[in-house]
């Protein structure tokens, strides 16, 4: 699998470190609800088809990306940055 | 045996260049461009090995891959390398092949006694046998069976032969040479994309050799030939033969096998016998073609059967002819043609059975062959080469024989059809598709950006391949499937389906008859298609017969999805130089020629070579630790501690984010001074400890455990950028910029008084957990005085180029302490002393209360972690929390132990060691509501080693319980 990287360009999956489920989104640092931070934790969807996912080029330029996969055919749709350093997808 | 040489010279071989082999130690010749398989015919030796099971005499079967019979295992020691199909095998000089599974011999193998049990040993014996009988009487037998069953051995000896990774990159992959591959290639060439063009086989051309017609006016041999040179003028097409692509893997990458040096005696100096390929395709043109189908009938494993294409490849290409007294077994129009070739390469067929009702008037016949039409052949003996063979007339629709008569063979060629060998098509996903026409499975519509041509989507036509219009041909028609497999008169007939794992039409009976019917529990039940060929040969016969037994159709049947690899690949080629040392990247810090000099017994931390202990002469490693943590608490010692990890952490809001990712207060940590904190995962347990030196109002410096500084470095960007985007701050890891050493105990301030510059070494001017910058020389180094080992202590912190001249310069100044290096293994004595955590008890399952440390964890602040710690689970009085241990028998104890209250097993032992200041054995523990048991005795027992210790509960601070010594 072939992720292109928005700095470095496409580079083999083994580069890359999963980082996790790019749909979840962490609860207020100061948030004190138990329920909402164990489903941040624990709990994720599965789903079949399109999905968006964290993944860090961990052997590059150890930016993050999100990376639109279909996780039946494996198929990338679109790759972006994430952080401060936000950049439109140009591919 | 009868096989031989023919008169004519086959198209591959060179009659004028003989090579000698040998195979099972007799030796044999042949010629330059034969395979094992085509040289052992030509000998008169078509049996090669014993079956699987049964261990009958099994021949070569076919000219490819496909083989399921004849496997041997190649040269010895080292470069022993089993379970080789003969037909692929090059021959080269001094090749030293050899049969398996057969004790003492091939030609007498007293295992050969199974086929005498062989109602015994159908479909699921094993599961029959040993279900239910206990872990004994199969651990008794297993033994036995093990040595009966099963394939070649491996070497037990280190592969002496490199093997190579490589990744190539190409436009467009054609995998298969034959006419649909060399004509993909032909009519991508001119558009300049680049081609890489593979082949397994050490010709390319595939079928064109024996093909017969026209092609753009010339013979196909001729087209071939010229196709080639035509295809190596153009820069942009690479062609590469010997090269097996077995797996067809997400985003059209390949992952293929090129035998580099397999056909050599030794591979030459640097080079590879195998490279594995990573190959990483835009588009991927699959043309890998057809094999031939096989009959199923009584006997049809008797060496002397085999595949009809193949015996014409064998007599076309190398001049081997495979019996002097040859029959055809057919039930299409291609078999004809395939007899008639043979006769006009030399080779006498003199029976044509075709199972068909009638044939068409125009089909041209040979005078001199008899053509039984209407008839099958319902039985083939002669144990270990091929004598008779028995034919009857056949009612097609009642699937009944009428009377049999027996004919005089000494070969047996079969063909029931073709096979497309959808195997990489199926590996993407997509589905097979049964086709009527062809009686067979292609492949469904691409998923992805490949495209498959020729006989693999059922053109099994010159024609057709290569003008891509499928050509109405009513001869070409296959009849049924189900009618492959053969009535017989004989009740104990052996019916053999898959060859290789020895599974006839008897045990797809027993695998119906006990209700495993789906293909895939079939499959699983009779290890049918499960062998190293995966049933190449034998999967669509099989799925005929399971589809006749359940009265349904084959589509409905269904097939099973072909997985990687297509062919075997051997271990050593998807290492590659990816072994012993190699394995992975080893790291040493700027100290290591030094302790290499100084006695030091090294021991791997993580990727990190760090000493365990300094050995002097005569010491064991226990009498080095203790000598060295002594030294550390009656003067002074040295450890390097480089392999910490070490993180610059840089911004304005540095020390708001360390504030939110350590669970105790960073805020406010002054300027020049350290903090030690601990982090805790998402989650609330913990995830790793260390010390933030706080070296300016924007920038601390970081350092981790060894073991976790990369997962660290991690989660800091990951909260940076996906969490925090906002927070000013940025992580770059140093831990290869700076080399640090500890100095210890009571004389460690002498120490380093005398050598580093500008620090005021008074209690003033570099209190407990200061941190300043000095100098040794002109070397700048960071001081920062933290303890591990509860002494008076200070690591110093110097770039990496001034490591080993830093060390020495402090040992210098401790020769009037006598300053001692210590590794380790004292590092961890002084720190069991002091019941500070390490790797051992921060395994991810423990909370910051455990260990002891839940005291320290803020709660004026939210930090990650905070919440989810306080989980009821995590918050449990009987969890297990962290204690000291004197051993009551002052023997040694061993991490890991179980610890016993009673029969209750109430935790186990982490962390060991024998304690110089105590002078006992003592441990750190992990146990159930460890402050209830306090001076209790428990038992520690390592059943492993049948050890049993009576140990003393205590708390886990042994020595200096105050820290007085921190200010000796």
């Amino acid at each position: 699998m072939i992720i292109k990287c928005p700095h470095c360009g496409p580079r083999e999956a083994s580069e890359y470190t999963y980082i996790g489920d790019a749909t979840t989104k962490r609860p207020d640092h100061n948030d004190t609800d138990m329920d909402k931070w164990n489903d941040y934790v624990f709990l994720r969807e599965n789903p079949r088809g399109a999905h968006a996912e964290h993944w860090q080029h961990t052997s590059g330029c150890r930016s993050f990306v999100k990376v639109l996969r279909d996780t039946v055919t494996h198929e990338i749709s679109g790759v972006s940055l994430e952080g401060p350093w936000q950049v439109e997808d140009k591919s | 045996m009868s096989g031989s040489r023919l008169k004519y010279k086959g198209l591959f071989i060179d009659q004028s260049k003989p090579i000698e082999f040998t195979f099972d130690g007799k030796s044999y010749s042949g010629f330059e461009g034969d395979t094992l398989a085509s040289a052992m015919i030509a000998n008169g030796e078509m049996m090669m090995a014993r079956s699987f099971k049964y261990h009958r005499p099994r021949g070569i079967y076919s000219a490819g891959p496909e083989e399921p019979n004849a496997l041997v295992s190649l040269r010895s020691d080292g470069r022993l390398e089993p379970n080789c199909t003969a037909p692929t095998v090059e021959l080269y000089n001094g090749l030293d092949a050899h049969s398996q599974n057969a004790w003492p011999s091939l030609s007498f193998d007293v295992m050969a006694v199974n086929q005498l049990f062989s109602p015994l040993l159908v479909a699921g014996f094993y599961y029959k046998t040993f279900m239910g009988t206990g872990q004994r009487f199969w651990h008794f037998c297993e033994h036995f069976i093990r040595h009966a069953a099963g394939m070649g051995k491996a070497s037990l000896d280190p592969d002496p032969d490199r093997y190579e990774k490589t990744n190539l990159f190409a436009d467009i992959v054609i995998i298969g040479s034959g006419p649909a591959g060399l004509a993909a290639a032909m009519a991508a060439a001119p558009s300049g994309a680049k081609i890489l063009l593979v082949d397994e086989n050490t010709h390319f051309g595939g079928s064109l050799p024996e093909e017969r017609g026209t092609i753009d006016g010339s013979d196909p041999k001729t087209w071939a030939a010229e196709t080639l040179k035509t295809l190596s003028e153009y820069d942009n097409v690479t062609m590469m033969s010997r090269t097996t692509v077995y797996g067809y893997f997400d985003d059209n990458t390949l992952g293929a096998v090129e035998k580099v040096a397999d056909h050599k005696v030794v591979p030459e100096n640097f080079e590879p016998r195998q490279r594995h390929l990573k190959i990483f395709a835009k588009r991927v043109i699959i043309a890998t073609g057809s094999i031939e189908r096989p009959f199923v009938f009584d006997g049809n494993d008797t060496p002397g059967v085999m595949l009809a294409k193949s015996a014409l490849r064998y007599a076309n290409r190398y001049g081997a002819c495979v019996g002097d007294n040859v029959a055809l077994f057919t039930n299409n129009d291609d078999g004809y043609t395939t007899a008639h070739q043979l006769r006009e390469l030399g080779v006498n067929v003199t029976t044509v059975i075709d199972a068909r009702k009638s044939i068409n008037d125009d089909l041209p016949q040979d005078t001199n062959i008899e053509y039984k039409v209407g008839h099958v052949v319902t039985s083939a003996s002669g144990g270990k080469a091929l004598s008779t063979m028995k034919i009857a007339p056949f009612d097609a629709d009642a699937k009944t024989i009428g009377l049999e008569s027996t004919i005089k063979v000494d070969a047996l060629l079969v063909t029931a059809g073709y096979t497309p060998m959808i195997n990489l098509c199926s590996q993407t996903g997509t589905p097979a598709i049964f086709d009527d026409e062809i009686q067979s499975f292609i492949p469904g519509p691409a998923t992805r950006n490949w495209q498959a041509c020729g006989a693999v989507v059922g053109a099994f036509t010159l024609d057709e391949i290569l003008t891509t219009n499928k050509v109405e041909n009513a001869n070409k028609k296959a009849i049924p499937l189900a009618l492959t497999d053969m009535p017989s008169s004989n009740k104990s007939a052996k019916k053999f389906v898959d060859f290789q794992h020895d599974v006839s039409v008897t045990d797809l009976n027993i695998a119906h008859t006990e209700g495993f019917r789906s293909v895939e529990h079939l499959k699983r039940y009779t290890t049918l298609g499960m062998a190293a060929d995966q049933g190449k040969t034998s999967n669509m016969n099989a799925l005929a017969i399971m589809a006749e037994l359940r009265g349904i159709s084959i589509p409905e049947a269904g097939t099973t999805r072909f997985r990687a690899p297509y062919k075997p690949v051997a271990l050593g080629t998807l290492a590659g130089r990816d072994v012993g040392k190699h394995f992975s990247v080893t790291r040493r810090t700027p100290m290591h020629d030094w302790h290499m000099d100084h006695g030091a017994e090294m021991i791997e931390a993580g990727i990190w070579y760090r000493p365990r202990v300094y050995k002097k002469t005569g010491e064991t490693v226990t009498d080095a630790y203790i000598r060295e943590a002594a030294a550390v608490r009656n003067s002074v010692g040295i450890v390097d501690v480089t392999s910490l990890g070490k993180i610059d952490v840089q911004g304005p809001d540095a020390a708001e984010f360390l504030n939110r990712i350590y669970a105790n207060a960073f805020l406010k940590v002054p300027i020049g001074k350290a903090r030690y904190g601990i982090m805790l995962r998402e989650d609330g347990y913990m995830f790793d400890d260390g010390t933030s030196w706080r070296l300016s109002e924007t920038q601390f410096l970081m350092t981790t455990t060894t073991a976790n500084a990369a997962g660290v470095l991690s989660e800091m960007e990951r909260l940076l950028t996906l969490v925090w985007p906002d927070l000013k701050v940025h992580v770059s890891s140093i831990s290869d910029q700076w080399a640090g050493m500890a100095v210890a105990g009571p004389k460690s301030r002498d120490t380093l008084e005398k050598v580093i510059t500008s620090v005021d070494f008074s209690e003033e001017g570099l209190p407990f957990m200061g941190v300043r910058d000095g100098l040794i020389d002109d070397m700048p180094v960071k001081v920062a005085r933290l303890s591990f080992s509860g002494e008076r202590a200070y690591e110093v912190y110097t770039p990496t180029h001034f490591g080993s001249d830093v060390w020495e310069a402090i040992m210098k100044a401790g020769e009037a302490f006598d300053i001692t290096p210590y590794g380790t293994e004292a590092l961890g004595t002084l720190r069991i002393e002091k019941g500070h955590i390490s790797g051992p008890e921060l395994d991810g399952r423990t909370t910051m209360a455990d260990v002891g440390l839940g005291k320290m964890a803020s709660s004026k602040k939210q930090y990650v972690g905070s919440i989810l710690k306080e989980r009821d689970g995590l918050i449990d009085d009987d969890r297990q929390t962290m204690v000291g241990l004197i051993s009551h028998d002052d023997k040694p104890l061993k991490a890991g132990s179980h610890l016993l209250s009673g029969t209750d097993n109430i935790g186990h032992v982490t962390s060991t060691t024998y304690s110089p200041a105590l002078e006992k054995f003592i441990a750190l523990a992990l146990i159930k509501n460890g402050s209830t048991q306090m001076g209790n005795t428990l038992s520690a027992t390592f059943p492993l080693k049948d050890e049993q210790n009576s140990v003393l509960v205590v708390e886990p601070h042994f020595f200096d319980k105050e820290g007085e010594r921190l200010y000796v």
